[in-house]
């Protein structure tokens, strides 16, 4: 594995924590955007684990049945209903994107500009689609299935409320990656980051994949619950 | 020298297609866990493992963790470990909650409902 971050001493543990905060010098050593866009990260992590705590706290302490998942997303092409399968293949499109997400950061690097900005179009496509889902499983639950964020025929009514609000959240970051990513691929193309450096590349990489970390919990949590 | 010469993540591609088809592999599992309607503590620790494992493989390579240093790592990786405490607590309180509204509606036997499948409509 080629690291490039040649000039930086690689201690132990202990020591490279000691002198990376003791020497009075910038101490993440790391492209400042990436720096930043981790600490975003991480107050964005806060923000998705209260209201999934949230959402715990609500089912566990709600008397009526709490509606079930696999059959609310169930879906029939034609025939039986298939448990849950348009979240299985929501999160397969976002796995993609994600794959293709990697693969740009890789590329932009080896200063491919065409293949970054092509793999990062494809990335905001998967976005694009994975959003068209999310709109298309809102329209069946609020139209077809009558489920509102006080109350629904299935059971416990916080159920529309948390749902609403957690994968509206989620779909809100989606949306805002895609238009991020569109931005960023377009100034690829037009070599807008030539003098710059690739960085930018990794850090809507970072931040995509965040999203895509999100949803892994989602799924788990409120999906397969 | 720019700032963008230090810490650049640079990886052979099989790393990104192996871990990508691994994320492929872990998602089924998962898809199959409700597939199959699998229940009670098998469910929850299939669920919980491959939840894990994902994110782990996500942050670990995806975002490049693996490589960076101790510095950024720990930054990131153990603020979010106080979340911990408020998972803990607010399940507390949310047995708390489900006991004292069984006693107010007075439902003798609270039906604790978290199970799939149990419930038609």
């Amino acid at each position: 594995m080629s690291e490039s971050s040649g000039q930086v001493a690689k201690g132990g543990v202990v020591t490279d924590l000691v002198t990376d905060w003791g020497e009075d010098k910038e101490v993440f050593k790391v492209h400042w955007g990436k720096a930043m866009m981790w600490i975003f990260l991480l107050s964005d992590t806060f923000i998705f684990t209260s209201f999934l705590t949230g959402y715990m706290k609500v089912r566990t302490s709600a008397t009526l049945p709490w509606p079930n998942a696999s059959e609310i997303f169930a879906l029939s092409f034609g025939g039986e209903p298939i448990p849950l399968i348009l979240i299985a293949i929501m999160t397969f499109v976002l796995i993609s994107s994600s794959g293709t997400m990697a693969l740009a950061v890789n590329y932009g690097y080896r200063r491919d500009r065409k293949k970054t900005a092509i793999l990062m179009f494809i990335t905001a496509a998967f976005g694009v689609v994975f959003v068209s889902m999310q709109a298309f499983e809102w329209t069946k639950l609020i139209v077809e299935e009558g489920i509102r964020p006080w109350g629904n025929p299935f059971g416990a009514p916080q159920f529309g409320a948390c749902f609403f609000m957690i994968t509206g959240f989620h779909g809100a970051h989606v949306s805002g990656g895609v238009i991020y990513l569109t931005y960023v691929a377009i100034g690829v193309l037009n070599g807008r980051y030539e003098k710059k450096g690739y960085d930018i590349v990794e850090i809507v990489g970072l931040y995509w994949h965040f999203v895509d970390l999100v949803w892994v919990f989602i799924f788990a949590f409120f999906y397969l619950w | 020298m720019s700032a963008s010469d230090t810490g650049h993540q640079e990886h052979p591609l099989s790393i990104y297609l192996w871990i990508w088809v691994l994320l492929f592999v872990l998602s089924t599992f998962s898809y199959l866990v409700d597939y199959f309607q699998f229940q009670g503590a098998l469910r929850w620790n299939l669920i919980i493992i491959f939840m894990m494992l994902k994110a782990g493989f996500i942050v670990s390579i995806f975002m490049h963790m693996t490589w960076e240093r101790v510095t950024l790592i720990s930054a990131i990786l153990v603020p979010p470990l106080c979340l911990l405490v408020l998972i803990i607590l607010m399940s507390i309180e949310g047995k708390y909650t489900h006991s004292q509204r069984a006693t107010f509606f007075g439902l003798d036997e609270a039906p604790v409902v978290e199970h799939h499948g149990k419930k038609e409509h």
